[in-house]
């Protein structure tokens, strides 16, 4: 497969602030990539270089064998992008839209409309395309959101955060049309600070956190990364004092880390069975009551927490 | 091209689905409108407003017809609720009274103007000789009153003569008047058509032929004033609906479109520009209905339209470019849309302020929109309005210029 997608040393800076600290990366041809990492990791300004709409420091990226710097008109022809907020016009309905914006994308007469009754059917909202878009829920939204960046069929698909804020039922039929794409052959950079979305949709995943790439491969290679850990969660009450429990656990023999998450402690250990009885001890002494337990096996989360020491929710 | 009418298309229809919008650019020109023309008496004929009986002095120093078709252009009834006319003799107390801002003009009808238009027994003319009209820099919209009427009547007079010219012509070729007899035809030829009453419909300022002469019409002023206060509104908006766009995303969202981020600005503006145009020719249109107001030439209507909307952009644009956020937008652009108003004379003749707030008032859009449109109700053509024209589309142009400079420096069109 050949490469659609180069990022070269890209680095951004906001002032003394580095948002984007010299990643380099490829993403292949019909390949989900996601970008995996917590809030302010550099994910959408990552995004905002790559479409073009900010200018890197230094560095370059080349998407479709043009520069993002140099050629930017020929990339913007390439792309699609859904951005992390809706950015659509309330007062104009779901057809005036995507009329719109599939204009902006030089589509026009027949060919216009072709693609805006094909989107529509895509996102599911065909029923509603004469409503104005004001009268939508969040879901709908999302999935005009979503339809505006695929109207004129882009080579490389942005995706910032398409899940953020909606229901579980949206958010479901959102994944599941980022497939089909992918088995359309749609190529898709996807970023989340979810985990699950990451593993369920990436072929490859890279780890960002405070502007680095700080891992890069498939699911299997980064896990392996973690080794033979495993994370146990110990969810609290919540006036605990899960800090307090997380300072004493990490002094416990077989505890490789231990962070907190909301009113978790989150322990990355080799081995749940003989870290479990010292760590309810530990609560116990301590007048905390462990409300559940769960072992999870290695995962993308383990391996954020191996490599920066946080959990991605942090 | 095309992208950017689709951008300014998509504004004006966005402007027109916002209720909220609509009842300031539509409803309220028209409620202030009606409630000024009653504070103001506007519906009890009162000539309270300071457009009325425009004071002017008449110097004919011309010993022949003309100059007296003139002056009694001037005293007639069809004028006398807009100009209260006073002949003088002596030229210098005339132009003193201007440059003291007593009167409006003084109109100098030079000693031979008749002589230079008509000709003699021997059928030559004299040099020709223009009449002067003195006007008062400071009161704009009255001088352009006086002008308007002058320059119909000259026009009146050049058409007499050359009318006279080839009807004389015509009788002596075809033999029923004598050569020598040509002068004194033409000369009577010409009068006639200088006095001729039909002439001069178009300076009347309401009602047909053989009904009571009205008075100067309020609204005809407040309309405009109002429709221009209001559209600084509609453009200050405007150009906050760019700030707007960023926040929520669909500004950042064209400019990862393949359109550059200077197409994207030309088609805001062009936005500003159709939803201002529709909004005043909206106004106008309803007020001709509603409240039977002549505004005048529609082809001079129009043009000055467009430039009132022009200028009134460049405001827009220029409001943008230094403000931060939507909301210091809105703030900022109802205490300009006020400013201008009051400053711009929206609410009352501005030729009643002080001198510097005259000069202050040029600075408006306001101010150059309603002096056309003043002297387009008192029957001024194109060709009377083309200073308030230029005017306008050069102030327009400018503040563009400088907003684009500004928007630039300050990374308004980057994500």
């Amino acid at each position: 497969m050949a490469a659609i997608l180069e990022v070269q040393q890209l680095v951004k800076k906001y002032g003394e602030k580095t948002a984007v600290n010299g990643i380099s990366f490829e993403i292949q041809e019909s390949e989900i990539f996601s970008l995996l990492g917590p809030n302010g990791a550099g994910k959408t300004t990552t995004i905002s270089v790559l479409s073009t709409l900010l200018s890197p420091t230094s560095g370059d990226a080349v998407i479709g064998g043009h520069s993002v710097t140099k050629e930017p008109m020929a990339v913007r022809k390439l792309i699609g992008v859904v951005p992390q907020d809706i950015a659509l016009y309330e007062e104009l309905t779901a057809r005036e839209n995507l009329s719109f914006w599939g204009q902006m994308y030089n589509l026009s007469g027949k060919e216009l409309n072709t693609r805006i009754d094909q989107v529509l059917e895509q996102v599911g909202l065909s029923s509603h395309a004469k409503e104005r878009i004001r009268t939508f829920s969040g879901g709908m939204k999302r999935r005009v959101n979503i339809g505006v960046g695929l109207l004129h069929k882009p080579r490389l698909l942005f995706m910032d955060e398409p899940t953020v804020g909606i229901d579980p039922q949206s958010r479901r039929a959102i994944l599941d049309s980022v497939k089909e794409l992918n088995r359309n052959g749609m190529t898709v950079l996807y970023t989340t600070h979810y985990m699950e979305e990451a593993q369920e949709l990436s072929h490859r995943v890279g780890i960002i956190d405070h502007g680095d790439l700080i891992a890069l491969g498939t699911q299997a290679e980064l896990t392996r990364q973690v080794g033979e850990y495993e994370s146990l969660q110990l969810e609290l009450g919540e006036m605990d004092d899960a800090a307090g429990l997380a300072e004493t656990l990490r002094k416990v023999e077989g505890v490789a880390q231990a962070t907190v998450v909301d009113h978790n402690v989150i322990l990355v250990t080799t081995s749940t069975e003989k870290v479990l009885a010292p760590a309810v001890s530990c609560a116990t002494e301590r007048n905390i009551k462990i409300h559940s337990v769960t072992i999870q096996e290695p995962n993308l989360e383990a391996v954020f927490l191996h490599l920066t020491g946080r959990a991605l929710r942090d | 091209m095309k992208k950017i009418f689709l951008l300014g298309w998509k504004d004006l229809v966005l402007a027109f689905r916002d209720r909220a919008g609509l009842i300031l650019m539509l409803v309220a020109p028209f409620a202030l409108t009606l409630g000024l023309g009653f504070v103001t008496g506007g519906f009890t004929q009162s000539n309270s407003t300071g457009l009325s009986s425009v004071p002017v002095a008449l110097v004919n120093l011309d010993e022949g017809e003309l100059g007296k078709g003139l002056v009694d252009l001037f005293s007639s009834k069809e004028l006398a609720g807009l100009v209260e006319p006073e002949s003088f003799t002596d030229l210098a107390a005339a132009r003193q009274l201007v440059d003291e801002d007593a009167i409006a003009a003084a109109v100098i009808i030079p000693s031979g103007f008749s002589a230079s238009v008509i000709p003699d027994s021997s059928g030559g003319v004299s040099d020709p000789i223009s009449i002067e009209l003195y006007t008062s820099p400071s009161r704009p919209n009255s001088a352009g009153i006086v002008q308007s009427i002058v320059t119909r009547y000259l026009n009146r007079v050049e058409m007499g003569r050359i009318g006279g010219q080839v009807t004389v012509g015509q009788l002596v070729a075809s033999g029923r008047i004598q050569p020598q007899q040509a002068a004194e035809v033409g000369a009577e030829i010409g009068k006639k058509q200088a006095e001729n009453e039909e002439a001069f419909t178009s300076i009347r300022l309401k009602g047909e032929e053989g009904e009571a002469a009205p008075q100067f019409n309020i609204l005809a002023y407040m309309a405009p004033g109002m429709a221009l206060m209001f559209l600084m509104f509609t453009v200050s908006n405007g150009g906050r609906t760019l700030l707007v766009e960023k926040t929520q995303g669909t500004l950042p969202r064209l400019l990862v479109a393949p359109i550059t981020s200077g197409q994207v600005l030309l088609g805001k503006m062009f936005g500003i520009f159709f939803t201002g145009s529709a909004q005043v020719l909206i106004l106008i249109l309803a007020s001709s209905i509603i409240f039977s107001l002549k505004w005048g030439n529609p082809l001079a209507v129009l043009l000055l339209v467009l430039a009132a909307v022009t200028g009134a952009v460049g405001w827009g644009m220029l409001l943008t470019a230094l403000v931060k956020t939507s909301g210091q937008a809105s703030s900022i652009g109802l205490a300009v849309m006020l400013t201008f108003g009051i400053l711009g004379g929206s609410f009352f003749d501005i030729t009643m302020m002080p001198r510097w707030m005259q000069a202050a008032s040029r600075i408006t859009p306001n101010s150059w929109g309603i002096d056309g449109f003043t002297v387009l109700a008192a029957g001024g053509g194109v060709a009377a309005i083309l200073p308030d024209i230029a005017g306008l589309l050069v102030m327009g142009s400018a503040l563009f210029a400088i907003s684009l400079v500004l928007f630039k420096r300050r990374g308004v069109l980057q994500g």
